[in-house]
């Protein structure tokens, strides 16, 4: 008896799998398919779980409210991954050729590691691959880097924003000369990366460049913030992730540094980042190109048509508007107005991932049209070129109160024209190494 | 003191494992027929096989076989204990990207033998503490090299060749002119390192050098008694599977992911590689390959069955969990059920199969 039913189990397992692998071919409708590598489990589900919610909340609502984009129908799709990179890059190989007919358009990597690791299959099968605040910053070139888009705001501009807030804060560039900022970093790629653009802007504006790393995964700081002590410096700019954040901000406390000179980095601004460390966050700031906030006018249309109506996917909707919440609204947003740019030319229909190439490299978001879809003061104007593949360039600054991030600043630009040569060396030395012959963006 | 440096021969649980005795064979009816077969139809596979199963599937399995076989010959073969696998496959990846970034006149092959050789030395000198110390106390030695190794391509921008965010991509790959930047290229390159290594070591643990790891790990001091060099042999053992390891890291990098990190060497690879040998059979080729199928495969399927049959009528969290809780049960089930690994279920399904017509 035991045997048959084992055998019955097995056949029944293996036809499933006969199923599962093969997919059953439907006929196809006029639809989208945007494949999404999620990580709802794992070390980083914490973040996660908030992030597809607003992605899929916002693409809920252009499909139920909208009726798709232009009439066409996003079928999005999730993949678990654990952020774990080769699971990535097994998600892409899966769903590279589309679905049900639909081609695919464009990957969200989700992760600057996978971002790195398909760089090159994006190119070779031309699939954007959109990494917002992320990414390989001298893929910022377009020339070189066709399919791959750190959009927003890169690396090199987020370092850059931090110091021209705090020029705004000291009184204007010139009384720079002479302070001292220290970056206190994660030390890994993440961390590294603004190395050079902050080397550079001290060398322009005249001042003292301390950099202090933490090892992952950061939880003992109290060597890094003694140095901080011993070394006075005017600001820190705080570039660490995960647990090392609050941990950071409570050892600042203890050895009495201020809190309120303080400039933590895009990914060290959630609230993740601040609860944990209490009392001791009250005043902390942080770069937003995403900030946090429910009093948005997208929030009050995704609250009507949404989360009123119980069709969001977020299980505790305390995190709407949450910092991690509106990333996901803001990375939705950004494809979805791609794909509005790509129907005008080549029509109502699902695009291939050359054709969402030409629509990103032709997205433009003004004023006028951040108000009309609700995003004013949540996102920046974009204008992304062939040439240019971050497209903005801006962060607003928030403030925790206590409760809940406050923003502090409008928009402020990262100083782009200075480290553009620096991402230009970088990608013309990549494709060397590479052998890739830049195209002329001119003529897209 | 003593006790530190020889702890109980009768060591429970890990050791209990290490220590179960390989059956030597003397006289093996070779079956070769099935064996042929199965290498023919991975030769002929890129013919029939799709991009997604040859880059997405085939090459991570057979990858990650060849790791388990590295870890297998030390820990299975030779009973050293290590939790470092990850750290001696960034060696290779990290020596193999150095070859070919500053050697360029080297043929992609070479670099990669190199690049393994180098992770080999580098085994050999986290192997000198085995000469004094045993299980776990090993294993905690052998978790010094992992954290050892994972910080030192990070720290050392020499190491990714100065590049922003340490992160080490291949160059090219080509071989006599050939070009193996396409998925039939790429399994084709882990293929023959992965059949010529795997024929190494069938060969290498029927050797004398094998039958000495093995009586090392079934009892190291009858082994000296006989007049085996246990040391020398231990030492050996680090090497050889470091060297495996290192060729395991060097093609994970390169002909797999495209680009690596020390990230991609974390210790959670460790443990995969571990728990491959551990599922697959300890002290058993065979075993890596099924254990690294159990290991990745498994994971794809559930998620492919979940996002199949029950997507939309499960809240997508949930299911993802589910899958999880399911992967461990499997695991422990099959723990249980056959504490010598999957390979032990597979050998007993052929011997059932030979006997099939009188008995099921």
């Amino acid at each position: 008896m035991l045997h048959t039913n084992k055998r019955r189990a097995l056949a029944l397992l293996a036809a499933a799998a006969v199923a599962a692998f093969s997919g059953a071919a439907q006929a196809a409708a006029n639809e989208q398919f945007i494949p999404l590598p999620t990580y709802r489990v794992g070390p980083y589900a914490s973040s996660g779980l908030p992030w597809w919610g607003g992605l899929l909340d916002y693409y809920r609502y252009i499909n139920e409210v909208e009726g798709g984009v232009d009439g066409v129908k996003l079928a999005y799709k999730e993949f678990e991954t654990e952020w774990n990179t080769d699971r990535v890059v097994e998600v892409y190989e899966r769903v590279k050729g589309g679905q049900n007919g639909s081609p695919v358009a464009f990957f969200f990597t989700h992760s600057t590691p996978a971002s790195y690791a398909l760089i090159e299959k994006g190119a070779a099968d031309k699939i954007p691959l959109i990494d917002p605040a992320g990414g390989r910053t001298e893929s910022t070139d377009g020339a070189v880097f066709p399919y791959a888009f750190p959009l927003l705001l890169n690396y090199y501009s987020q370092a850059s924003v931090g110091i021209n807030f705090i020029a705004q804060r000291e009184g204007g560039f010139d009384k720079l000369k002479g302070k001292k900022i220290a970056t206190v970093y994660h030390d890994s790629p993440y961390g590294r990366e603004t190395q050079a653009a902050i080397e550079l802007l001290a060398k322009k504006y005249g001042f003292e460049n301390i950099q202090i790393p933490v090892a992952d995964p950061g939880n003992e700081q109290s060597p890094q913030w003694r140095q901080v002590r011993e070394a006075k410096p005017d600001w820190v700019f705080l570039r660490t992730w995960g647990v090392s954040t609050p941990v950071a901000i409570k050892t600042a406390a203890r050895f009495g540094f201020p809190v309120d000179h303080i400039i933590g980095d895009v990914w060290a601004g959630s609230e993740a980042d601040v609860i944990p460390a209490a009392a001791a966050a009250k005043g902390y700031k942080a770069l937003a190109p995403f900030p946090g906030g429910t009093d948005f006018e997208i929030h009050k249309r995704l609250r009507k048509s949404i989360i009123d109506k119980g069709l969001s996917d977020l299980k505790d909707t305390k995190f709407f508007g949450s910092v991690y919440y509106n990333i996901g609204l803001i990375n939705a947003v950004l494809s979805v107005e791609a794909l509005r740019v790509g129907h005008k030319k080549f029509g109502n229909r699902a695009l291939n991932g050359e054709e969402a190439r030409w629509a990103f490299e032709h997205l433009e978001i003004n004023e006028a049209r951040l108000k009309q879809i609700g995003f004013q003061g949540l996102l920046q104007k974009l204008k992304i070129t062939a040439a240019d593949h971050e497209g903005g360039g801006a962060a607003r600054v928030q403030e925790w109160d206590g409760s809940r991030w406050k923003l502090v600043t409008d928009w402020i630009q990262a100083d782009r024209g200075t480290l553009r040569p620096l991402i230009d060396a970088k990608a013309a030395a990549y494709a060397k190494e590479k052998g890739i012959t830049p195209r002329d963006t001119a003529k897209e | 003191m003593s006790q530190l440096l020889a702890p109980p021969a009768d060591f429970t649980g890990l050791s209990a494992l290490l220590n179960h005795p390989a059956p030597i064979v003397l006289h093996q009816r070779r079956w070769h027929g099935p064996l042929v077969a199965l290498v023919l139809a991975a030769v002929l596979l890129p013919t029939v096989a799709n991009e997604y199963w040859l880059s997405a599937i085939l090459v991570p399995f057979l990858i990650l076989s060849l790791s388990g076989l590295g870890l297998n010959l030390l820990t299975g073969y030779t009973g050293q204990t290590s939790v470092g696998s990850a750290g001696f496959m960034a060696v290779g990846a990290f020596a193999t990207y150095a070859l070919l970034v500053r050697v360029p006149v080297l043929p992609l092959p070479v670099s990669i033998l190199l690049g393994g050789l180098i992770a080999a030395a580098v085994g050999l000198l986290f192997g000198v503490p085995s000469g004094r110390i045993k299980g776990f106390y090993l294993m905690v030695t052998s978790l010094a090299a992992q954290f050892f190794l994972e910080w030192v391509f990070s720290k050392f921008p020499w190491f990714y060749n100065y590049g922003s965010s340490g992160t080490i991509s291949a160059p090219h790959l080509e071989v006599a002119g050939f070009n193996l930047n396409t998925p039939a290229g790429k399994y084709g390159l882990v293929l023959v390192f992965v059949l010529a290594l795997t024929w190494v070591a069938v060969n290498l643990v029927r050797s004398q050098t094998g039958r000495n790891w093995m009586a090392i790990r079934d009892m190291d001091t009858a082994a000296a008694v006989v007049g085996i060099p246990v040391y020398r042999y231990k030492l050996l053992a680090f090497a050889v599977s470091s060297f495996y390891l290192g060729i395991a890291g060097a093609l994970w990098a390169f002909a797999y992911l495209g680009s690596a990190s020390a990230q991609s060497f974390g210790i959670t690879r460790s443990f995969q590689i571990l728990f491959i040998i551990i599922i697959g059979g300890m002290g058993s080729i065979a075993g890596n390959f099924v254990g690294a199928a159990f290991i990745s495969l498994l994971p794809l399927l559930l998620d492919t069955l979940g996002q199949n049959l029950f997507a939309g009528h499960v809240d997508a969290g949930l299911l993802q969990n589910i899958q999880k809780v399911i992967f461990g049960g499997l695991i422990i089930w099959f723990l249980i059920k056959e504490p010598d690994g999957l390979v032990r279920i597979l050998s007993s399904i052929k011997e059932r199969l030979a006997l099939w017509p009188l008995r099921l």
